[in-house]
């Protein structure tokens, strides 16, 4: 066991109530199996905790963290902490008067979800009314002074509006705008062949993404995340387990990425019986896969090791069935197969034609 | 381009942090963070859209005696460019 490095990050799942359905939601496929655990008064030790051990950003997000009631406390500690702190939201339900309150309260940046450029594509996506209320909301946050980023998920349906999406991007004065493609985890897994572009649809995305960031700089940063099907190489999920990064879930799980609590075998501790800086260093979940000791080959004598970390855990166990694999995104896996085949099996689907599910608590489903 | 006489303020998106840890300071914006070296905490300690870039310099040639005033100058323009780059600073007009 070596020391610990300085986690940077705390990814607050204050909540996986939401009232919008996305079908790449990046929750666990069995969340509402998983009960919101801990009240203001633990997030708020939770975040002191954090901050001791070296955390400066905190990412307030679900879920829909809206549905906290007690989300002003919270925005209220972590400034006198003095947190750089992102509310990463849906825009619903938010009033007008809500956020201003965030803004006296010292929230420092609002991020909002835009499914799609066009209303009714973006409805069907989030399976709610949800496009004018999000725009609106985008709205407010620039009349209030907030720097705004805008996430889209990207995904073979909306794949080709990227230009549409950056041009409603502009219009709405986005500081940040997120062009993420799904990863095939959790949600967006389930749905794959829905969601899974071509590597044409990619190959016309990739350059309007780019012409967009040359021509933005300076006024709104462009991030464009290919989906690591699509990559050479896998990039370093959440830049390495357990190494900048912690996650809180709703049931108090302290966690290296938003879904390791769904990898078998792992034992991560809970916020609610042990401190933040003994779970980082410690929990045998936290120490399954930080630094390079747990690596097979191809990844153990590679030079990218240090770069990619191995790719992402999830992924290898949804692929492989062993979390401690090299990552199948990989093109140096020895199971690469398992991604190329659903990159012909996206190649050959028709538009349209394949059934999906909407985020749902289903009674009874796991 | 710079302007000389352009008045550099950090853009709404960033914010500088005291890190105890290191014992300098870190520039913060949505999912990212700069570990800052002395020389670019002085830097954007001062960028408060109302100091000009020459004032800027001016200001810091008190506190940086060993080099020269065109040295500095490039040194400045150079980081506050790179930083504009990054949308980090916004740039109140000349004339403001």
């Amino acid at each position: 066991m070596t020391a610990a490095p300085r986690p940077y990050t705390l990814v607050a799942e204050l909540t996986y109530a939401c009232p919008l359905h996305c079908l790449y939601c990046s929750n666990p496929a069995d969340f509402a199996r998983r009960h919101d655990a801990l009240d203001a008064e633990a997030w708020r030790r939770v975040l002191r905790e954090a901050e001791q051990i070296g955390v400066v950003q905190v990412n307030l997000t679900g879920g829909e963290p809206l549905l906290r009631p007690d989300l002003e406390a919270l925005i209220e500690e972590a400034r006198a902490l003095d947190l750089y702190t992102n509310l990463i939201t849906s825009g619903i339900p938010l009033e007008r008067e809500r956020l201003e309150r965030f803004r006296r309260l010292g929230l420092d940046n609002v991020q909002v979800s835009i499914q799609d450029a066009r209303p009714q594509e973006s409805d069907r996506i989030a399976g709610s009314e949800a496009f004018e209320r999000k725009l609106r909301v985008a709205r407010w946050v620039k009349e209030l002074g907030f720097p705004l980023t805008v996430n889209t998920v990207l995904h073979r349906e909306n794949l080709d509006r990227i230009g549409e999406v950056i041009a409603l991007a502009e219009e709405l004065k986005a500081d940040r705008l997120e062009l993420a493609n799904a990863q095939y985890l959790g949600w967006a897994l389930l749905n794959r062949a829905a969601l899974l572009p071509t590597a044409a649809q990619l190959e016309r995305a990739r350059p309007v993404a780019a012409a967009a960031r040359a021509r933005l700089e300076g006024r709104m940063e462009v991030v464009f995340v290919l989906p690591d099907y699509y990559a050479e190489f896998p990039p370093p999920c959440m830049d390495g387990w357990g190494r900048q990064f912690m996650v809180v879930s709703p049931d108090g799980l302290l966690l290296p990425c938003l879904l390791a609590h769904t990898l078998p075998g792992l034992s991560f501790g809970n916020v609610r019986e042990r401190s933040v800086g003994e779970l980082w260093a410690g929990s045998p979940g936290m120490e399954a896969f930080r630094g390079e000791a747990w690596m097979p080959e191809p990844c153990r004598s590679c030079a990218r090791r240090s770069v990619d970390y191995g790719g992402c855990r999830c992924q290898a166990f949804h692929l492989t069935g062993n979390a401690g694999a090299t990552d199948p995104a990989c093109s140096l896996s020895p199971e690469h197969d398992k991604v190329l085949s659903a990159r012909a099996e996206a190649a050959g689907a028709r538009q349209g034609m394949v059934s999906f599910r909407y985020r749902e608590a289903r009674p009874g489903a796991s | 381009m710079i302007e000389p006489a352009a008045r550099p303020a950090l853009a709404a998106k960033a914010r500088l942090r005291y890190d105890r840890a290191s014992g300098g300071y870190l520039l913060l914006y949505p999912e990212r963070g700069l570990a800052l070296n002395a020389t670019a905490t002085s830097i954007l300690k001062l960028c408060n859209g109302e100091l000009t870039v020459d004032g800027i310099v001016e200001q810091l040639q008190r506190e940086y005696t060993g080099r020269t005033t065109p040295e500095l100058q490039q040194e400045v323009v150079g980081f506050l460019e790179e930083m504009a780059r990054r949308g980090l600073l916004r740039m109140s007009g000349a004339a403001g």
